[in-house]
This record gives C-alpha cells, sequence and structure tokens, in this order.
C-alpha cells in the first residue's frame, strides 16, 4: 500500500532538513563559543607557568589571531571529514570520547526510556479507566508531584534515601573505584545504573501517564465504546480491545518525541550521580573550557534529538493506518 | 400529598391500560416501556444541583415480527431511549419507570446481560465503529476463542446475503462506502440473533435506492419474527415499513397510530402534532406550524404541545392528559375522540 514516491519524498525532506538543521547548530554554537570569554591557550596550559614568549608561539599554534569566518570553516571542513579534533581535558580524539560517553549514556537513557515508557502507560490506563476515583486522584496528584520536582532535586532524595540511608546501591560512578575493567561483573555495573534510571524515568513517567489517561478517557466517551457496551463488552476486555488499540499509538509517538527531555535529564542526572555519560561529559567541556569536545556534543546531541523526532514522525506517516490509507486515496 | 396521590393514579391507570391494549393484541409485548422518565443530573452554578428532564412519561410496546418507528424531530431524546433500554446512559443519568422484556423487569444488571444477545443497537453512523479495528473483527464482536471459526462462518454468511465483498473484512471502517457502512452496521445486529433490534437513525444521508435496501433489511428482520424499533426522524421512510408509528415529542410520546391511519388526509390521526407532521410533509401540504419544541429545562404543566396547539381548552394547561386508546392507537390528547 506504501507508495515507493512518497518514502523517497520523505527521505528526501528529511535528509535536507538534517542537513541544514545540522549547518545551523554548528555555525550559532561555533559562534557562542567565538563571542564567549574562553581562551584555548589558558584552558590548554591549565595552571603551568609559562612564559610570554611561549604563550604567543601556543596562541599561533591554536590560531587564536586568525578570523572568526575562517576559524569556523577550519573547523566545519574537518568535522565534514570527520575529525572533530581532540579534547584538550581528556587528551584523546573527540570522537573516542563520545563513542564511550554516549554509549554509556544511551544505556542510561534507553534503560529509563523504556521502564517510563512502559510504567507511565500501564499507570495512565489505569487511572484513565478508573477516572474520577480515589486511585485515579492518587495517580493525578503522583504526576503533578513529579511534574514540579526539579531533576537534580529528586536525584539527590533518592540518593539520600537509598544509598546514605538506606545503602542499597553505590553513591555514584558506573563502575566500582579501585577494579580494573576486567573485573568489573555485570552486577556491579548494573547496581549503579539503576538509581540514575529511576530517577530518570520517574520524571518521564508524569507525562506519558497523564498523556495516556487523557487520551483513554477520550476514548472511553466516544461512540466506538458506547456500541461495544451496546453489544455486551465491558470491563477490563473492553479497555484492552478498543482502548489499548487506540490509545497506543499517540503514546509511542509521544515518547519518542521526549528525547529531547530525556537528554536535557540525563546531563543533570548523571551529574549528580557521577555517571560517566555524554551529560557528564557536556558539563565538563563546558566548565573546563573543552571546545572541541562541546561542539561535538553538541552535534551528536542534534542528531539523537533529531532522530527521536524522526521516528515519531515515521510512526506518524507511516504506521497509523488512517494516515496511511488516507494518503493513498488522494 | 394530593400531587402524589395523582401520580399514583395515573400510573395505575396507565399500567391498566396498557394490560387493556396488551389482551387486545393478544401477542405479548416483546418489550413493554411504561411511565419512562429520563433526567440528568447537572451542577448549575456552584454545587447547586439541577435536573435536565429529557424524557418524561414515556410508554411504548414493541411486539415481535413488527416494526415500530419512533419519529420525532433531531434533538428530542429519541436516541436517548434507546440508550435507556440498552442500559448505556452517562453515569449522571436518573432513570424512572419500568423497562419490561419479554415479561421480566430490565434492571441494569440484567440489561446489562441481554445487550448483544437479546437486545441489538444499530448506531446512527460509522464513528460507532473502532476507527483502527479490522471490519471483520468488530462485526463478530467480542468472541471466544473456541466459537471463532463458527462466527467467522456466520460473517461470512451475511455478508454474502448483503452483497459485502469478502475484501471488506480486511478494511477498516473509513475505508467504507456509505452504503457498505451501512449493511455492516446491520451486519452487527444480525449476528447477534437478537429479538429485539433498535435502529437509531439509520437512514439520513442514503439516496433513495441505498435507502430502500437499508429499510428491506428491517423488514426481514420483522419477518423472521423480530421486534424492530425503528428510531427516525424521517416519517416518509418509517412509514414505508413500519407497523406502527409512534410520534416523539419533546421527550414523551404523544400519539401511537398505526400505519393506515396515515392514509388519505391523516383525518384517522389522533392528536393535533401528528396531524400538523403530516401535513407539513412536501407531498401534502407543506404546511409548518408556528413555534418550537419546549426547552429541556421548561417546566410545563399542563399539556407538552400546549403552546402550538390550535384545539387547545382551558383544561389543556392543568395537568399532563391521560394516555387514551382510542381507535386501535395510543393518544395523550384531551380533545381526542
Amino acid at each position: 500500500m506504501l507508495n515507493n514516491g512518497k518514502i523517497a519524498g520523505f527521505i528526501g525532506k528529511k535528509t535536507l532538513r538534517l542537513v541544514s538543521l545540522l549547518i545551523v547548530v554548528c555555525f550559532a554554537s561555533f559562534m557562542l563559543i567565538q563571542s564567549s570569554p574562553i581562551d584555548p591557550v589558558r584552558a590548554y596550559i591549565g595552571e603551568m607557568p609559562v612564559t610570554a614568549e611561549h604563550k604567543a608561539k601556543l596562541e599561533e599554534y591554536w590560531g587564536v589571531n586568525t578570523p572568526p569566518q575562517e576559524k569556523f570553516l577550519n573547523w566545519a571542513g574537518d568535522i565534514v571529514k570527520g575529525d572533530f579534533g581532540t579534547s584538550l581535558i581528556y587528551r584523546t580524539p573527540v570522537i573516542d570520547v563520545i563513542k564511550e560517553r554516549f554509549t554509556a549514556s544511551l544505556v542510561l537513557m534507553g534503560v529509563s526510556w523504556l521502564f517510563a515508557g512502559i510504567l507511565g502507560f500501564v499507570l495512565g490506563i489505569v487511572a484513565g479507566m478508573k477516572q474520577g476515583t480515589w486511585v485515579d486522584k492518587a495517580i493525578k496528584t503522583y504526576c503533578y508531584a513529579l511534574a514540579a520536582a526539579p531533576t537534580f532535586w529528586l536525584a539527590l532524595v533518592l540518593l539520600m534515601v537509598f544509598s546514605v540511608y538506606l545503602g542499597w546501591f553505590p553513591i555514584g560512578l558506573s563502575v566500582p573505584i579501585g577494579v580494573t575493567a576486567d573485573n568489573v561483573t555485570f552486577f556491579d555495573w548494573f547496581k549503579r545504573l539503576i538509581l540514575p534510571a529511576l530517577t530518570l524515568s520517574l520524571l518521564d513517567v508524569a507525562k506519558i501517564t497523564m498523556f495516556t489517561r487523557e487520551k483513554l478517557i477520550e476514548v472511553l466517551s466516544s461512540d466506538y465504546v458506547l456500541f461495544a457496551k451496546a453489544r455486551g463488552e465491558k470491563g477490563l476486555d473492553l479497555v484492552l480491545r478498543h482502548g489499548i488499540r487506540n490509545v497506543a499509538l499517540p503514546a509511542i509517538t509521544l515518547q519518542f518525541l521526549g528525547f529531547s527531555e530525556l537528554f536535557g535529564g540525563t546531563v543533570l542526572v548523571e551529574q549528580v550521580f557521577s555517571y560517566p555519560g555524554i551529560g557528564q561529559a557536556a558539563v565538563a567541556a563546558g566548565l573546563r573550557s573543552d571546545v572541541p569536545l562541546l561542539l561535538g556534543i553538541v552535534i551528536f546531541s542534534t542528531l539523537f534529538v533529531f532522530f527521536g523526532n524522526l521516528i515519531a514522525d515515521i510512526i506518524y506517516e507511516f504506521v497509523d493506518p488512517r494516515i496511511r490509507q488516507q494518503e493513498a486515496s488522494i | 400529598m394530593g400531587y402524589k396521590a395523582e401520580i399514583k393514579t395515573k400510573k395505575e391507570l396507565i399500567t391498566g391500560l396498557s394490560t387493556i391494549i396488551g389482551e387486545k393484541e393478544k401477542a405479548k409485548a416483546l418489550l413493554k416501556v411504561e411511565d419512562l422518565s429520563l433526567s440528568f443530573i447537572q451542577y448549575a452554578s456552584g454545587l447547586r444541583q439541577t435536573e435536565l428532564k429529557v424524557i418524561s412519561n414515556l410508554s411504548l410496546q414493541a411486539y415481535k415480527g413488527e416494526i415500530l418507528a419512533v419519529v420525532g424531530s433531531s434533538g428530542s431524546g429519541k436516541s436517548l431511549l434507546a440508550h435507556a433500554i440498552l442500559g448505556i446512559l452517562p453515569s449522571n443519568a436518573k432513570l424512572d419507570g419500568k423497562i419490561e422484556y419479554n415479561g421480566e423487569e430490565l434492571t441494569q444488571e440484567k440489561k446489562e446481560e441481554m445487550r448483544g444477545k437479546e437486545i441489538a443497537l444499530i448506531p446512527q453512523a460509522i464513528t460507532y465503529l473502532d476507527p483502527l479495528m479490522k471490519i471483520s473483527d468488530q462485526v463478530m464482536g467480542c468472541v471466544e476463542k473456541k466459537d471463532e471459526g463458527l462466527m467467522k462462518k456466520f460473517q461470512r454468511e451475511i455478508f454474502q446475503r448483503y452483497n459485502l465483498k469478502p475484501e471488506v473484512e480486511r478494511m477498516l471502517p473509513h475505508e467504507l462506502s456509505g452504503g457498505m457502512a451501512r449493511r455492516v452496521l446491520v451486519s452487527t445486529a444480525v449476528i447477534s440473533s437478537s429479538k429485539l433490534v433498535i435502529a437509531d437513525e439509520p437512514t439520513p444521508g442514503l439516496d433513495e435506492k441505498t435507502l430502500n435496501e437499508t429499510l428491506s433489511y428491517f423488514k426481514d428482520m420483522a419477518d423472521k419474527g423480530c421486534a424492530v424499533i425503528l428510531i427516525t426522524h424521517d416519517i416518509e421512510a418509517a412509514l414505508k415499513i413500519s407497523h406502527k408509528i409512534a410520534v416523539f415529542y419533546a421527550g414523551t410520546i404523544l400519539e401511537i397510530a398505526n400505519v393506515e391511519d396515515f392514509k388519505n388526509n391523516g383525518e384517522n390521526l389522533r392528536h393535533p402534532y401528528t396531524r400538523a407532521l403530516w401535513n407539513a410533509l412536501p407531498q401534502n401540504k407543506f404546511q409548518a406550524i408556528k413555534g418550537h419544541q419546549p426547552i429541556q429545562d421548561e417546566v410545563i404543566d399542563g399539556c407538552i404541545f400546549y403552546e402550538r396547539c390550535s384545539k387547545k381548552k382551558a383544561l389543556c394547561s392543568q395537568g399532563i392528559p391521560q394516555l387514551k386508546k382510542i381507535n386501535g392507537g395510543v393518544v395523550r390528547c384531551n380533545n381526542a375522540s
């Protein structure tokens, strides 16, 4: 039923949009950094004492005095070739840092995204089914409270309760200190993933719950549910048969659209839990003037959010049979 | 006190009346609605509750093998009558009166048990089908795994009878044409093998051919022994196939006439409103009467048609006229004889 012309058009449009988005993002963030008081030479030498002569040489090497547009073109040209430069704080190629950090973050974000999606959907369905009862009110209150709580605060509270008072989980990091990489067990790593993932997902749950609840109430007051009741369907069966079917697609779409918030949350959560992910690297790069790393992270997070939105669009355009059909009939 | 006593006697009278009608008709009514009132509880300003009455003192009977058309203008609460019989009213609805099915009182539990099995609804529009479910699954309804094969066979037979191609089974509601949709909606009732079928506005927007075709499905059902209640605002369509016509006005039934009464100039019609309806038809006098139906929260003491009636008397403004049985039909009018 899908016609190839439409797919080709979709891909073409999206590619064009991605390219233009990247150009704008690169240019804007480059110019922001350019006009910020960051001094790459200062960042490089750190606290080392250097002579003025030495410093001038370094400035020459780092290209401090080249005009901004030339700097941008040089940098952008390297990016196109796949060279993201070298991180000043990690002293390794930016691409390697990002690879390692992004993997760690993807695991964290993936786990919490999935957990939040499932939990939020179930809670939303329950609240929608029991609309107006104390169950619904409890779930709603929980969602409002969570939606109002700042991420870092929730992270701190969880850390205090579960790691400090109860001692169930380690305080931070993704692996135990003083253990070589080969000796880290899956369990060690997993134990340290739970709290940050929980923080991230708890916040995400509120949004998806409220959305699912609202949508289910809408479905339950629809004509087709009334007719289903008139035909003897009732209770949980009815919700499973008609509710889930009609709520799932928009809920999944929303969950993919939430990638940007997920990324924002990760930055804060990783900071509180000292989880060595991309968010923490971004903060470090910013605080310690690691320009190549910061710009690299900006590019990759742009890609991440873009693909989240892209998946939502694909679901919307190609998976929903109603939209698919409309397009075909035009 | 006096008011209550009056209500009581009135109820007795109506009950008495329907027994007379029942005896006369010999056959027992499959569905008997007596003195049904329906109101919605609403919150006006702040916490003050108000009751909005949409159906009042409504009585009707449906017999096996017969089509009863409930005819009234749009927005007069006809669909709510269907919803009341099926027990699918919203939670703020308050229902009074008695509904009997096959001699047994229909309580909410009973309705829940009966609907889809004994009583079927044919809805107005395609929006009553799940937009994301295949047609065959919707027509079959919620079936247990073991019955699935049998139901599938049923469904295929019905589709064949209604001239629905096999590929319709796999379609989604939005892919159906108007005529196909109508046939699919009718199939949902036929597959349930219900004894009582309530069709809610099944004809609007249909062309002549599809309209006649749809009407023939109901005739078929009645011929097979079902009691059919046809709720419609299209009096012409109703006259084509119905045995009895119940005239619905502002939440109640003013007259139940036999279809023969609508012959000629309608001089056999009992209620002024029914006559006015008949005269309003293009092929008759094409004359509309002045005024409009009372709005739901208007409190009317007396005949509900009083304001617009051409034959009103002083008596008509005091107390609701009693149901009278005249010439094989029922009417709620003081002047009818």
